[in-house]
């Protein structure tokens, strides 16, 4: 029976209202008195040395306040890697620094070499053409080609790193003989070598920043597209500014989609305050939607040859990989442990393999910088395995679904220590393909098969049974890897006198739906009306320190500190109904609201305890503070782990090469769900992006740098009527065993566990059809590349 | 964006004489002359609005064919044409999305002769004649390759119009990300021959595939043009397909086109 209400209710998202009716509050929506515009001067060459930057013409222009470069902020701090990664070697990283306005080189095409702040936006637009015509830059060769960047140490992205090497990473280094071993012994191997495609995350709303600064206090205030305000505050505080972090308040109010590209911070947060302060004037940067495509923090971008090794009738022995990963001109703040702890801890999957090695080289390249985006690693791992499983199973004539049912772990194995380092806690992988075989109905498949031929197209089905580590982390064991923050989150739980509710939570919520959910768990729990209570987040003067939203941590993570601080709120409640009811603590009950003495009808309700707290006249003072609001703070244990099982059946037109996805089914294994609509929607959006990466979405930078894909008219993102109507399921839930609300997360699942079932459908497809050449097709599976595939 | 003067004449005549202006330039729908400003790519100093003249608007059969004003929007098109040219009413019903069929205008998107633009084909293959505020422009005149036309400077387009065919149909294969044609093929056929006018396809703009024409004109059936090869010489390599697939598009879309004529 379904809930209306609390815990697994379907409740509507009640931020939808404000959202759909036009009354969202987004940081270009915010209007200052004084406030003035800045403008960014990019570069259009992919590689340059900045000769000379000419300010004079542009400075003088009409409303021009001030003009910024390079060497206004070469005495301030780099914008960090939050990683560190050691090479094989064990030397650490290359770091180069990374300025707020490019010095001495521009290293990619959008790399901002200088700003104009102005009185309006136009003579601010007007100036910038001025100082880019009158700034002088050689150009140098670029450097695109992951493989040619390595290949030719004379051409150097950053001149003090010879080889555009960041790190050469293996994982885990001290089991490659094994791993090496397995392979030599293998009655069979299974080669694959595989582009993960690069994606421009295109959130809905472009970046955009406001600084502010009050010369009276000395206060600065940044408004921001952000997906985590006290990480961007610490970055760009401490880090980069040097200003104390309790002299910055740093807000996101509504933002409209980040997909991972708002976790980093950026230098034009820099500059609007550091502008700010130099003009005593508010300073407003809003993107347009090429300088999205030009400088957010693009996604994927690996180039990976995986081997599997086997036995003949399909138990998988051993797997290694090889893979480069672009991290594009400089480090994004995240983009050393995307390819690295969020991908090769990933390289077992949900199967139990005894041996895994994993080799990753970062590279350096004139082109934007990389960083994790909706999945982040572990899309990367997911498609490099599922694809060469599906490969093996043609190799050697194996029914897919039979080969993973023999290699899938099973649920007597839990908790299960990977030969890759992490510590599955629990599953149930059989039962989600079970259940995705069912709602698939495979059995019925060759009926639907031959319904398409008679129509001339090639039906295929393909399957992805996938795992991911999310509920983003175990600081403990984070910091071990190289993390060099904590990965907690915080809430606090402040009950006001009249019972109404105000959570104040480090998660931000920028889609999610978070104002919902975290109300259905907070009033289920004090047995109150979810409408009682209100979600505050975003802003660092109001909220505790949190780390935000990313790597389907908010519920896992911050809902199990929001969780925690609840069950200190009914801890002192029962204390003060103690007092009130003259019981003693251990004998009273909080049930439906209420807090009563166990086995009498003497009650309180859960209103007239916050009441007394702030009214404190029949109140222990002399042994419990006054006051009902609590703060927790809570670290993970371990990752967690949601898995599952994708069925994804395509039609593809033989003449054409168009690739139409027939259906798609998902049996996802969420732990508990607290509100399955809202899971739901994160399953669709997950899905429909990776099957925008699978048939869609690539980015292209030709061998000058320059970037072909800067607008939708080349950037091919997915549509309504590129997508089916999904069947989604989470009914095979294993509840996580080491947080209290036993969740997994879900924001990601879509997308990582979506592209290789689609890829997989593809080529099953032009199998059945004879066209058995076909091994592989690399993403994105344009019409064009089916085409030249088939007829190759 | 720059700054410039805007006008809406309400008569042919007093367009011409707005075009007279130094820097003037006639906008109709805006589909694709605005999106060009906005990045600073045009900077006209004076705009010419066309689509507040009553005489250039609206569908009308005639003894010549089908006219259809040169500011006539596509959704309109698609929705009054449909009775007397319906291969011509889809075409115009699956250009763009709602916003773009309910600002873009014929005269618009055959002045701008994008070579993926739809309606270009339409025009070649239905042997139409362009009309401007000057004279008559047969259709295999007035086409000049990419964004390149028979229009003088200050000439624009006041109509167009379609002799209307015994059978047509536009079918065409989407550019996975603009949705412009990544090839079209309109196959029209009248009581003195079959035309096919191919877009999305030519380094140079539509064009005609006589050797369908032939074929068809003398069979109108798919298994006609089956023998036939298109040539990838001048055809489009770029991100979205080689000249070897489009000359495939070209094949596989004029035998759907065929079936499908109507």
């Amino acid at each position: 029976m379904p809930k209306d209400t609390g815990i697994g209710a379907s409740s509507k998202r009640r931020e939808d209202v404000r959202f759909l009716s036009g009354k969202g509050l987004y940081t270009q929506d915010i209007a200052l008195a004084g406030q003035t515009y800045a403008v960014m001067v990019r570069s259009n060459v992919a590689h340059g040395k900045i000769k000379s930057i000419n300010t004079a013409n542009a400075a003088a222009m009409p409303g021009v306040l001030a003009v910024f470069t390079g060497e206004d902020f070469k005495d301030v701090g780099g914008n960090p890697a939050g990683w560190l990664i050691n090479s094989r070697d064990g030397t650490p990283m290359r770091e180069p620094k990374r300025p707020v306005l490019a010095h001495g080189k521009v290293r990619h095409v959008g790399d901002a070499y200088a700003a104009i702040v102005a009185e309006t936006y136009n003579q601010a637009k007007d100036a910038a053409q001025q100082l880019a015509d009158d700034t002088e830059i050689e150009e140098l060769p670029a450097i695109i080609d992951m493989k040619a960047a390595v290949a030719n140490p004379a051409n150097r992205v950053h001149d003090e790193i010879p080889d555009n090497l960041c790190f050469d990473w293996g994982w885990i280094e001290d089991n490659r003989a094994a791993v090496d071993a397995a392979f030599k012994s293998a009655p069979h191997v299974t080669t694959l070598e595989l582009v993960n495609n690069r994606l421009v995350p295109n959130a809905m709303e472009p970046r955009a920043s406001i600084g502010e600064y009050n010369p009276g206090t000395g206060d600065y205030k940044l408004t921001t597209t952000s997906q985590n305000p006290h990480l961007t505050r610490l970055l760009v505080a401490a880090f980069v500014l040097g200003i104390p972090e309790n002299k910055l308040t740093v807000v996101a109010p509504d933002v409209g989609g980040g997909f991972g590209s708002k976790i980093y911070h950026y230098g034009e947060e820099a500059l609007v305050l550091a502008a700010a302060k130099k003009l005593g004037r508010p300073v407003r940067w809003i993107a347009e939607r090429s300088e999205s495509f030009l400088s957010d923090a693009h996604g994927r971008d690996h180039v990976t040859k995986i081997e599997l090794a086997s036995t003949k009738d399909g138990e998988i022995l051993a797997i290694r990989t090889e893979t480069l990963a672009n991290v594009g001109a400089y480090l994004s703040n995240f983009s050393t442990a995307t390819p690295t702890f969020l991908h090769g801890t990933l390289m077992a999957g949900p199967y139990k393999v005894p041996h895994v090695y994993v080799n990753v080289k970062t590279v350096f390249t004139n082109t934007a910088p990389v960083d994790a985006y909706r999945g982040a690693g572990r899309p990367e791992a997911t498609f490099s395995i599922e694809r060469v499983v599906d490969k093996m199973c043609r190799e050697l004539g194996l029914d897919p679904f039979e080969v993973r049912r023999k290699n899938l772990l099973t649920p007597d194995q839990f908790p299960y220590t990977t030969p890759v380092g992490l510590v599955y806690d629990t599953g149930n992988y059989q039962a989600t393909l079970d259940k995705a075989v069912e709602l698939g109905d495979v059995a019925g498949f060759e009926a639907r098969r031959a319904a398409s031929a008679a129509k001339g197209k090639l039906r295929g089905m393909g399957l992805s049974t996938w795992i991911e580590a999310c509920g983003i982390a175990p600081s403990h064991l984070v910091g071990v890897l190289g993390s060099r923050v904590g990965l907690f989150d915080a809430a606090t739980v402040r009950v006001n006198a009249t019972g109404n509710i105000s959570v104040m939570t480090g998660a931000h919520s920028h889609g999610q739906g978070h104002e919902t959910v975290f109300a259905q768990i907070v009033a289920d729990k004090l047995g109150i009306d979810e409408s009682a209570v209100d979600i505050v987040h975003g802003d660092t003067s109001k909220i505790p320190f949190g780390m935000g939203s990313y790597g389907s941590r908010s519920l896992a993570v911050c809902g199990s500190a929001m969780n925690k601080a609840v069950d200190k709120i009914i801890a002192k409640g029962k204390k003060i109904a103690a007092h009130m009811l003259e019981a003693a603590e251990g004998d009273i009950v909080f049930e439906a609201g209420k807090f009563s003495v166990a086995g009498t009808d003497k009650a309180k309700t859960f209103g007239e305890i916050a009441f007394s707290a702030y009214v404190p006249h029949n109140y222990p003072l002399e042994t419990l503070e006054p006051g009902l609001e609590e703060t927790a703070f809570y670290d993970p244990a371990n990752f967690t782990y949601p898995a599952g099982a994708y069925i994804c059946e395509v039609e593809v037109d033989p003449e054409t090469g168009k690739v139409d996805i027939a259906s798609f089914t998902c049996a996802d294994d969420f732990g508990n769900v607290m509100n399955p609509m809202i899971v739901e929607g994160q399953v669709h959006g997950g899905v429909g992006q990776g099957i925008g990466q699978a048939l869609l979405e690539n980015t292209v930078y030709d061998e000058n740098g320059q970037i072909l894909t800067a607008s939708f008219m080349d950037y091919a993102m997915p549509r309504a009527d590129d997508v089916p109507f999904y069947t989604v399921d989470h009914s095979c839930a294993t509840p996580c065993t080491h947080n209290p609300l036993g969740v997994k997360g879900c924001g990601e699942a879509g997308a990582i566990g979506s592209p290789p079932a689609v890829v997989n459908a593809v080529i099953d497809a032009l199998h059945r059809g004879g066209h058995t050449h076909v091994t592989h097709i690399d993403m994105p599976v344009s019409p064009a590349r089916v085409w030249a595939a088939i007829n190759g | 964006m720059f700054n410039f003067d805007f006008v809406k004449p309400s008569t042919i005549a007093d367009a011409v004489a707005a075009m007279a202006q130094d820097g003037a330039q006639a906008l109709s729908g805006g589909q694709t002359l605005t999106p060009t400003m906005k990045q600073r790519l045009a900077s006209p100093s004076v705009l010419v609005s066309l689509t507040g003249i009553a005489e250039m608007k609206g569908v009308c059969l005639g003894a010549d064919g089908l006219s259809i004003g040169g500011a006539t929007t596509h959704a309109t098109v698609a929705a009054e044409a449909r009775a007397h040219y319906p291969a011509l009413a889809d075409l115009a019903a699956n250009i763009g999305d709602p916003m773009v069929r309910n600002r873009g205008t014929i005269g618009g998107s055959v002045a701008n002769n994008d070579p993926a633009a739809c309606y270009p084909s339409a025009v070649l293959a239905s042997g139409a004649v362009v009309v401007t505020n000057k004279r008559k422009i047969a259709a295999d005149d007035y086409f000049q390759g990419m964004f390149s036309t028979a229009l003088d400077e200050g000439e624009f387009i006041t109509g167009v119009t379609f002799p209307v065919p015994e059978k047509a149909a536009y079918v065409k294969f989407n550019q996975p990300a603009s949705r412009f044609a990544l090839t079209g093929v309109f196959v029209a056929k009248y009581a003195s021959g079959v035309r096919v006018a191919v877009t999305g396809a030519s380094n140079n703009g539509v064009f005609r595939w006589t050797e369908a024409e032939a074929a068809l004109s003398a069979s109108f059936s798919a298994a006609a043009v089956e023998g036939l090869t298109v040539s990838a010489d001048d055809l489009i390599t770029d991100l979205h397909g080689t000249a070897a697939y489009r000359a495939n598009l070209v094949k596989v879309l004029t035998k759907r086109a065929v079936a499908g004529a109507k």
